[in-house]
């Protein structure tokens, strides 16, 4: 080694480390790196990567928290197979999250693009579009629960009245109680991912519209040719975290519909939730996490696999 | 050409007045369920009966909120759920930034298959370690009191991962001069890298802000008894399946969306900023 670690070679010229031994520099670097990462990856190891690794070894356990875990090897696969909730769950998670996701980069594209134009007061209308982004999903859903109620003292089914609507049963119906998680969880999401878009379209250089407009391209040409194109960065940003976020859905559900009414809005990790910490069987309960984990892998290696066919980095 | 001109205009204040139009739907789509909670928490049960839709209560009762703090520990649940993410947000930027340094700027043995495990469970959701992480804080008999979800919200590698490509795009140069005055390690960490990345701090600030004050399900596990609850664990009780008083449960829910909201408003250029810093930096 010629040179000061990590830095040029032009500058390992006459300084006090020059003269210092070099095997002793190299160990300095060495424990001032162990001391930087200490604090941080003690807590890694114990909280993030043995529970990583022991999520895989518990799947082949048969383990009820007070007795003994048993190793049944792939028992809780061939269980979770023939499990009619399991896929259940499975469906309306990927129901929800290829039904939700499009819709929200679409509309969150949308509202971008509206409050990216010299209005005023776009400022005030973007705060808006955000707050329900700070909010907790169950906050969200204890406001939403009472507004989309099934008789017509709910404000929406109100609202529906005066255009001559029968009450909807939102959350009780098997059929509305899915379309209507989706709603809520869009209303929540779409301030959030219309700040991601306008970073985007604010990243897009000003030239770009000047050549186009030069061109006499007209505005749905410099959408479509010049800004999707040039956001695509940001859309696949979006697109990969929205995607993810939504097969975590929990919180929401849970709160809204409970999962219900008959299993219509139970998802995985309401099934994971409630095998775990309901029925209390830890193996199965970890095998359920296995498949999230599998599903969400799957996801990320198809998105990266098509991404270089639109994303323009 | 004068009509010309002027009916390009008229057309033109048109479109204005349509997008004004819109802007104001949409806003009043986000907005009235924000004011709606804030109402019918000043409504009487009876109104809630009868006119639950209803926008403006016909008689304000802030006794309301005098009853949900009666009837639940909502001061504790404040307490709590202030006490548990300053400790998260404080773990979590000092520890994350001092491992991101070390990523970013330290040569050792094994950093790059270090850095590739953080990578790996970056990709891994919190809800798929929820068992394991049960199971550890069992064994260290510390389910039910708040270091568990301390301690399981500090240590996620975003943060580092955050940090770290943040660091990286800081010129060395910067330090090199610094280097050659004598500074250390850990001088040069604190006086030059630190200062240069408040930017991307903030944003790992409201992020762990935004994710351990709404936190549900790893509180929903691991807080079992009443006097240790955070606020949303604490509201998401009150959503009963029949004859729910939703006068009081709306006061609960503006009590736990109250701070949040305000920190929210008062910051809001940060908040804006750092959510756009995560899309831009990927």
């Amino acid at each position: 080694m010629d040179r000061l670690e990590g830095f040029p070679a032009s500058l390992s010229h006459p300084s006090g480390y020059y003269l210092m031994n070099k095997s002793r520099m190299v160990r300095a670097e060495h424990r001032a790196a162990l001391l930087f990462l200490l604090p941080n990856i003690i807590g890694f190891l114990i909280f993030s990567l043995i529970p990583t690794v022991s999520s895989f070894a518990l799947s082949f356990v048969d383990w009820g928290l007070l007795d003994k875990p048993s190793f049944t090897g792939l028992a809780n696969y061939r269980e979770l197979l023939k499990d009619s909730i399991f896929w259940l769950t499975l469906k309306n998670t990927a129901l929800y999250s290829f039904v939700k996701v499009p819709l929200n980069l679409v509309l969150s594209l949308l509202l971008a693009i509206l409050l990216n134009k010299q209005l005023r007061g776009r400022n005030f209308f973007r705060a808006i579009a955000f707050l329900p982004s700070v909010c907790s999903s169950v906050a969200v859903a204890l406001i939403w629960a009472p507004l989309l109620e099934s008789s017509n003292n709910g404000l929406i089914n109100h609202m529906l009245s005066f255009f001559g609507i029968d009450a909807i049963p939102f959350l009780v119906s098997p059929a509305w109680a899915m379309p209507s998680v989706i709603f809520v969880g869009l209303w929540k999401e779409l301030g959030y991912f219309m700040v991601i878009f306008l970073a985007g379209l604010q990243g897009i250089s000003r030239s770009y519209y000047e050549a186009a407009s030069i061109d006499g391209a007209n505005a749905r040409t410099v959408f479509f040719n010049v800004t999707l194109p040039l956001i695509s960065p940001t859309t696949f940003f979006a697109l990969t975290t929205s995607l993810i976020g939504s097969f975590q859905i929990f919180d929401l559900t849970s709160v809204l519909t409970k999962g219900g009414p008959a299993n219509a809005t139970n998802t995985l990790v309401m099934y994971i939730y409630q095998n775990g910490f309901q029925f209390f069987r830890m193996g199965y309960a970890s095998a359920l996490s296995l498949i999230l984990f599998v599903a969400i892998f799957i996801i990320t290696l198809v998105q990266n696999h098509y991404s270089d066919k639109w994303v323009f980095n | 050409m004068n009509t010309i001109q002027s009916s390009q205009k008229t057309k033109r204040r048109l479109n204005i007045t349509a997008l004004y139009l819109l802007l104001a739907l949409l806003a009043a789509f986000f907005f009235i369920p924000f004011w709606w909670m804030v109402a019918t928490s000043l409504k009487t049960y009876t109104e809630v009966y009868t006119r639950q839709y209803s926008l403006i209560p016909t008689s304000l009762h802030f006794e309301n909120y005098r009853s949900v703090f009666k009837a639940l520990p909502f001061a504790k649940y404040l307490y709590n759920t202030f006490k548990i993410s300053a400790l998260v947000i404080i773990g979590t930027l000092t520890t994350s930034s001092m491992a991101a340094y070390a990523f970013a700027r330290l040569r050792f043995k094994g950093r790059d298959v270090l850095f590739f495990l953080y990578l790996a469970t970056l990709m891994i959701p919190r809800q798929v370690v929820l068992i394991p992480n049960f199971i550890i804080f069992r064994e260290l008999g510390l389910l039910d009191t708040h270091w568990s979800l301390v301690l399981s919200g500090i240590f996620t590698a975003y943060g580092t991962f955050l940090l770290r490509q943040f660091f990286l795009s800081i010129p060395k140069e910067l330090e090199e001069a610094a280097v050659i005055d004598g500074y250390g390690y850990w001088a040069r960490f604190m006086n030059i890298i630190i200062p240069l990345s408040k930017a991307a701090l903030t944003t790992l600030l409201i992020i762990t802000l935004l994710s351990i004050w709404n936190e549900y399900l790893y509180a929903l596990v691991f807080l079992q008894s009443d006097r240790n609850r955070t606020l949303t664990l604490g509201i998401s009780l009150l959503r009963g399946d029949f004859d729910v008083k939703w006068n009081q449960v709306m006061a609960a829910t503006v009590i736990s969306v109250a701070p949040i909201v305000v920190v929210y408003i008062s910051a809001q250029r940060y908040f804006v900023e750092g959510i756009a810093l995560t899309g831009v930096k990927g």
